[in-house]
């Protein structure tokens, strides 16, 4: 097990790339603690699987170093960075039984006999398929599968990370939920690295302890759900997480106050430095209460009922805006303003959060 | 749910019958008619009963020329499909090379029987042929015309040739269908190059491998044209095969109904061993399925 170190790292699919839009990844540094759980969370074709790649050595960065603890591996083969990964779709070796396929990266590292039945016999137990054991792999259903490509994964003991591409696809809803939590067992249990990758938040925010958002080829944040949630540090992480995201209005920063495009003045609850670039202000729809009292003016388009919370799908200067109100809370017609919880308002130039009472534009990345 | 018999239903594969009796069927009877008789032609007919049968049966002609046949068709077998897989398996993936690959393998198997044959015969003559020219030059004695171990290795690799691209092709085809997800798994299971194939590579080869199999033994079980215009047989009865020695018989002795029971027998010895071929592959894809 290792730390992973990320260093200058940057790669483009072209040979010559010119500008930054060739670049698949663009320039990053990161550490990844070991034993952490990761989920790297984007769209479709942000970077995640070409960096996923990267790590574990079926690619190799066009710039910058990768490092296992010490040690640069940038140029080092898959098979000598000893990492376990699961991909998207289930792989397995239809011609073998299931105990052979599992026993498979134990027997091509010349593990012996006694051991590897024994560590088979534990991923057996573990994925819940001892009763198979004996059977071909061919003709098994996807999620059998996938649980034998997970276990294959999961079989050696001394890999420096397990990543995982998205592994659940192809699993039915209550089977992915189970295999979520089997998975962060086996974290607690044996403490690898593992990296998760997904574009559902909800599979990101239950499995990792940190979770890192790639938008266009860069890792615009790396932190806890909660900091994702409550400080997001790009304007695509508000927007991503979240359901529905966060709502950005235009404003100019003046001190601790923003003065709304549109008209209005929002109490930002700490103080700014001077604000360069397109300035936005970044509000919570569940740090949004909707009053009939002193606010913003709003007008109310539709009331959605998601069962534990309603969500209000609003216009704020002519801009959509969503709120939440909680359960039990009357919505009544006189109810046409709207007012932000003091302090979590945040504030963005450029799309990048400007941390409050410091310089201005400081990129947190 | 009960299945309803009604016999009337037979009347539905009427036209299939027909269709079959008058292209298959028919022919092959004429063939068993003239199996059970004895004809000096103008339609006259002598019962014979299964005469020729136990002659053939019994014919040391027929044991030679099977026992070369058998010999030959091993041999390419054991070289085709092994070489044909290896080919594949070195094939540029895809790009410019790939196609023009492609375009050469195929090459090969566009060019008509008897020119394959007319193009060995003089590629290899010692007096005019580049191949029996060259061997001279630098002291090989080669000579297909009156050695018959010459003649053979001639036959084999023009076969080797002809054929070992539609094999490459096939095999190719099953290679291109795996996903890349497959060998990046064998890369992070340090599966040895020996692995990839055998537990990746060679399983998803395994169903045109059966075509390819099949194939190349009807076709090399029943090779004529290619030998008879190299070699016409020899030296001797050397490289005699099974349709060259019945071709023989039929036209040149005009003996029709020993050559028909012949017939009838080398049918059989084929769609047997077809049948014994396709019968072991397909069980044992299924023996691995449990």
């Amino acid at each position: 097990m290792a730390q992973i170190t990320l260093q200058n790292l940057a790669h483009s699919y072209y040979p010559n790339p010119q500008s930054d839009k060739d670049y698949a990844l663009k320039e990053m540094d990161h550490v990844w603690q070991d034993g952490g759980a990761y989920a790297l969370l984007g769209s479709s074709g942000c970077g995640k699987t070409t960096l996923l790649n990267i790590i574990s050595g079926l690619l190799r960065p066009s710039h910058g170093r990768v490092l296992f603890g010490d040690r640069d591996v940038t140029d080092a083969e898959t098979a000598a960075r000893n990492i376990a990964q699961v991909f998207q779709f289930p792989v397995v070796y239809d011609t073998m039984t299931v105990r052979d396929n599992l026993a498979f990266p134990l027997r091509n590292r010349g593990m012996e006999a006694g051991y590897i039945k024994a560590r088979v016999d534990q991923i057996a137990a573990m994925i819940g398929m001892e009763e198979m054991l004996s059977r071909k792999a061919r003709g098994l259903t996807a999620d059998a599968k996938q649980k034998i490509s997970l276990g294959r994964g999961m079989v050696r003991e001394d890999v420096n990370a397990i990543l995982f591409d998205e592994p659940l696809t192809v699993i039915d809803p209550h089977m992915k939920w189970e295999l979520r939590t089997q998975l962060k067992q086996l974290h607690r249990q044996f403490g690898h690295t593992m990296i998760y990758v997904t574009h559902d938040q909800t599979e990101a925010l239950t499995f990792a302890d940190k979770v890192v958002v790639m938008y266009d080829g860069r890792v615009v944040q790396m932190g806890t759900p909660e900091e994702l949630f409550e400080t997001p540090a790009h304007t695509f992480v508000g927007y991503f997480i979240g359901s529905p995201g966060m709502n950005f209005l235009d404003a100019r920063i003046e001190g601790s106050r923003a003065l709304l495009a549109g008209g209005g003045v929002v109490d930002l609850g700490a103080g700014y430095g001077p604000v360069s670039g397109h300035s936005q202000i970044g509000i919570r729809p569940e740090h949004a209460l909707l009053t009939d009292e002193e606010g913003l003016p709003v007008t109310i388009r539709r009331v959605e009922d998601v069962g534990r919370h309603r969500i209000i799908r609003a216009e704020l200067n002519g801009h959509a805006f969503n709120l939440t109100a909680p359960e039990g809370l009357a919505i009544t017609p006189d109810m046409t303003r709207v007012v932000f919880a003091p302090g979590k308002v945040n504030v963005y130039a450029d799309d990048w959060r400007v941390t409050p009472r410091a310089a201005a534009a400081g990129r947190a990345a | 749910m009960d299945k309803t018999v009604n016999n009337k239903a037979w009347f539905l594969v009427l036209p299939v019958l027909v269709l079959v009796a008058f292209s298959a069927v028919i022919p092959l009877m004429t063939v068993v008619n003239y199996s059970v008789n004895d004809t000096f032609g103008n339609n006259q007919f002598f019962w014979a009963g299964l005469e020729w049968f136990e002659e053939m049966v019994t014919s040391s002609r027929l044991h030679d020329a099977l026992g070369r046949q058998v010999l030959f068709s091993a041999i390419i077998l054991a070289i085709e499909v092994p070489l044909g897989i290896f080919i594949a398996l070195n094939m540029p993936k895809k790009g410019f090379w790939a196609s023009l690959c492609l375009v050469l393998m195929a090459l090969p198997l566009l060019i008509p029987f008897n020119v394959v044959g007319t193009i060995w015969q003089i590629f290899g003559r010692v007096d005019i042929g580049l191949l029996g020219r060259g061997l001279a030059a630098i002291g090989i004695d080669y000579n297909y015309t009156n050695d018959a171990l010459d003649a053979w290795i001639t036959v084999i690799v023009m076969d080797v040739w002809h054929w070992t691209s539609l094999v490459a092709l096939l095999c190719y085809a099953g290679l291109q269908s795996i996903a890349q997800a497959y060998y990046q798994a064998a890369r992070i299971d340090q599966a040895s190059r020996w692995a990839v194939f055998r537990y990746i590579e060679l399983p998803k080869m395994q169903g045109v491998l059966l075509i390819a199999v099949l194939l190349r033994f009807m076709d090399s079980f029943m090779i004529y044209t290619e030998p008879f215009v190299v070699t016409g047989g020899g030296p001797g009865n050397s490289t005699t095969f099974l349709s060259i020695d019945l071709v023989k018989m039929a036209v040149g002795q005009f003996d029709l109904g020993p050559a028909a029971a012949f017939s009838i027998m080398y049918f059989l010895v084929i769609l047997l061993v077809s049948w014994v071929f396709y019968t072991v592959m397909t069980n044992l894809d299924k023996a691995e399925g449990q």
